[in-house]
């Protein structure tokens, strides 16, 4: 996927003119916010299992190879195969050297983000094989040429409106005079188009929750049923996760669970979660013919030396964006590239580099409600500070801005000139001000003042009338 | 300050002033001198002191912020406490200092040293001094937006509605959702006006829910923002911060408002 991460600034401003995309992100925090706070009032050992989940995570990426190694093993003996991955670049080939090998026409697709990451669907059509996407969500994204805004609600971009009239303009040969005003109804209606596609696909393509390395088994969390099919019908089944993904043991999976769907979507747990062991055993009723897992590295091994292989034990939950003021302001797509929210600021400046990812970690107010209400706990302020400063040294910053904190930097470093200059300009800047008590306008405060006013200083500065104070006291 | 030999003086408290408030309403920090003084502190205000270094911190800059985290640290490690009318610059130190300072061979074990007695003024009333009421009297509705700094690092949040149940004739109507940031994020609001706008766009629209003539807030640079905004809308809301209404000194102007208003209710 094209990054427009570097235009960040361009793209929220247009997000924040779009009447559309504002009136959809208004269901954010009505939605996952409070079914969030709801669910965790629940649970009152939730906080203990996010500790829990924290030090299960950093102990398997302290010890990544082994887990890996392992989870290689068990899967070869379910009669499975592991892929390894490098880039995305190497995901795509072999995806569609699978794909070509089982003579795939078209593809069915469980909801992934690592596949959005890799581009595997453009690659997939530029080879002449039809990827569609099943996940409800995907799919409306996919017949309107777009890119996923969150990570577990890909079309929360959308109205019902805008989603009954693509429905209208693409699914021709059913009745013009069918009702599509209710989210149930558009729901069926994408249900029946794709039930033809899932018995059609010869090759499904799912993503993973986790990986658990003592049973080789990959897992997913879904609400509608849709990579559930995708992974059963098919001849094929494909799994693309990234390396990070895996766990040592089932009862560690189960850990995660019981947090994953609480920070998401507020449920105890999804509708359904599936555990997927293997192509399909002599006996077993359904299944596909043969199972491949493609573990995509794409850059994270090398964040495990760093201070940002934190960011590795995200389960991909979605809250940190639920709850973050700037994504809740310009939506997801402004952020650029496949991740949004606080933890796209972190991951994509790591994924991409900072030089095209810069402005990301810079568009957060540092108000740490992603931290407070991330399940793994990965201080997201924190990292998002580390990308600043490597951008600082990387990237100096244009030279008003460059100068401007310098000049102040000096006078906070020298507190005797900066009070005796403090005591100059603050006193005339008040008298400026008049008896308004604020400005609404300011000469280089125009970010500011373009849309609230800028409150006046009282007159004298604090240190000045302390100092009188005090010479007072000491003459009576 | 008292002669030690005639009465046991209380503790040492440094105030860390804070930029916003030294060039922007010297009253909020007039108004913690009076808290902590009745609470039975001795305050002094070290001269060499300016700001906490967030703008550096925060932009990436971490030479500058190293320095003037250094400089903090000086001029406040002679004291018992450290006490700041604002969450945002005592989490800075409290929080961010030893992290900026704690490898520094020479500054190092003195980072954490002043880091561990830095207090937001209103929590280390209650939380440290224990000072249960305030003598302080205002008269109507305010609503209280919890600054995140505060909140999240120090956790800042029932010690402000605590003292504020005391002040005679105030009542507190909460916001529907007063953790949610203002949008201000110090440089953030320089940055990315915008979107800083939108927030705070918000931000008032819930202020205006709670049907409370008076915003109060820990934070000046919150209070700035949300105040900012509430003026150019033309809403019907002051603003001040909590500090003022807890000592009694609301006789000056809210922020971003001309003309000082007496507060009809606070003569009685």
């Amino acid at each position: 996927m094209q990054s427009t991460a570097h235009a960040f600034k361009g793209n929220a401003a247009r997000a924040l003119e779009d009447r559309q995309l504002q009136e959809a992100l208004a269901n954010v925090p009505k939605g996952f916010v409070g079914k969030r706070a709801e669910a965790r009032a629940r649970l009152p050992e939730f906080d203990a299992l996010r500790d829990q989940a924290r030090d299960l995570k950093n102990h398997v990426l302290a010890n990544l190879d082994l887990y890996l190694e392992e989870y290689e093993r068990k899967v070869f003996e379910v009669g499975g195969k592991v892929h390894w991955a490098a880039s995305a670049g190497d995901a795509r080939e072999i995806v569609l050297s699978i794909c070509r090998e089982a003579g795939a026409k078209t593809v069915v697709k469980g909801k992934s983000m690592i596949t959005e990451e890799i581009g595997l669907n453009d690659h997939l059509e530029g080879a002449g094989i039809e990827p569609i996407e099943t996940d409800l969500g995907e799919y409306l994204i996919q017949i309107r040429g777009e890119a996923p805004s969150h990570i577990i609600a890909p079309a929360v971009h959308l109205t019902k409106e805008q989603v009954e009239a693509d429905f209208r303009r693409l699914h021709r040969d059913l009745p013009e005079d069918r009702r599509l005003e209710e989210v149930d109804e558009l729901v069926a209606e994408a249900r029946s188009v794709l039930r033809d596609k899932f018995l059609a696909a010869d090759v499904g393509i799912t993503g993973a929750n986790m990986l658990i390395a003592e049973t080789g088994s990959s897992v997913i969390v879904t609400n509608e049923g849709n990579g559930d099919l995708s992974q059963t019908l098919a001849k094929v089944h494909i799994v693309v996760a990234s390396l990070e993904k895996v766990v040592p043991t089932l009862e560690d999976a189960c850990t995660i669970l019981r947090i994953l769907a609480r920070s998401a979507t507020g449920q105890e747990c999804s509708t359904y979660t599936t555990f997927s062991t293997g192509p399909r055993r002599a006996g077993d009723p359904d299944g596909p013919e043969a199972y491949h897992v493609v573990l995509l590295d794409n850059g994270r091994s090398e964040l495990l030396g760093t201070d940002f292989r934190e960011v590795l034990r995200c389960i991909r939950c979605g809250a940190c964006m639920n709850h973050c003021p700037v994504y809740q302001a310009v939506g997801g797509h402004a952020y650029g590239w496949v991740y949004p929210g606080p933890i796209g600021s972190v991951l994509t400046p790591s994924l991409i580099g900072v030089e095209e990812a810069g402005p990301l970690p810079n568009a957060s107010t540092f108000c740490g409600r992603c931290e407070a209400v991330c399940p793994m706990r990965i201080p997201l302020p924190g990292l998002m500070r580390k990308w600043r400063e490597l951008e600082f040294e990387k990237v100096p910053p244009p030279f008003a801005q460059r100068f401007a904190l310098k000049s102040w930097a000096w006078f906070a470093r020298h507190p005797r000139l900066y009070q005796f200059a403090s005591g100059l300009v603050i006193p005339v800047v008040a008298r400026m001000a008049g008896k308004k008590g604020a400005f609404n306008k300011l000469p280089f405060g125009n970010g500011w003042t373009r849309h609230r006013d800028f409150p006046a200083p009282q007159g004298r500065t604090f240190h000045q009338q302390w100092r009188n104070q005090k010479r007072r006291r000491a003459r009576s | 300050m008292s002669d030690p030999a005639s009465e046991p003086a209380g503790p040492r408290v440094g105030l860390f002033v804070t930029c916003l408030v030294d060039l922007i309403r010297p009253s909020v920090g007039f108004a913690a001198v009076k808290l902590l003084e009745d609470a039975g502190c001795v305050v002094e205000v070290p001269a060499a002191q300016t700001c906490c270094g967030q703008p550096a911190y925060n932009s990436g800059d971490r030479s500058n912020a190293v320095a003037i985290a250094r400089q903090v640290v000086d001029a406040f490690s002679e004291f018992d406490h450290v006490v700041a009318p604002s969450g945002s610059c005592a989490g800075m130190i409290r929080t961010h200092y030893p992290s900026l300072l704690g490898d520094d061979p020479e500054y190092g074990a003195k980072a954490k040293s002043v880091a561990a007695k830095t207090y937001e003024l209103v929590s280390f009333l209650t939380d440290v001094m224990g000072v249960e009421r305030v003598s302080a009297r205002f008269y109507g509705a305010v609503t209280y937006h919890d600054s995140c700094a505060g909140l999240r690092e120090l956790g800042v949040k029932q010690q402000p509605r605590r003292l504020l149940a005391t002040v005679t004739g105030l009542t507190v109507q909460e916001m529907s959702e007063p953790e949610v940031c203002c949008g201000f994020g110090g440089t953030f609001s320089v940055k990315y006006p915008d979107v800083s706008n939108a927030i705070v766009e918000k931000k008032v629209a819930d202020i205006a829910s709670a049907r409370a003539p008076l915003l109060l807030a820990g934070d000046l640079g919150c209070l700035m923002n949300m105040a900012g905004k509430l003026r150019r809308e033309g809403r019907h809301v002051s603003a001040r911060h909590v500090a003022e209404v807890l000592a009694g000194m609301t006789d000056t102007a809210p922020i971003a408002q001309g003309e000082p208003v007496t507060n009809p209710g606070a003569k009685r």
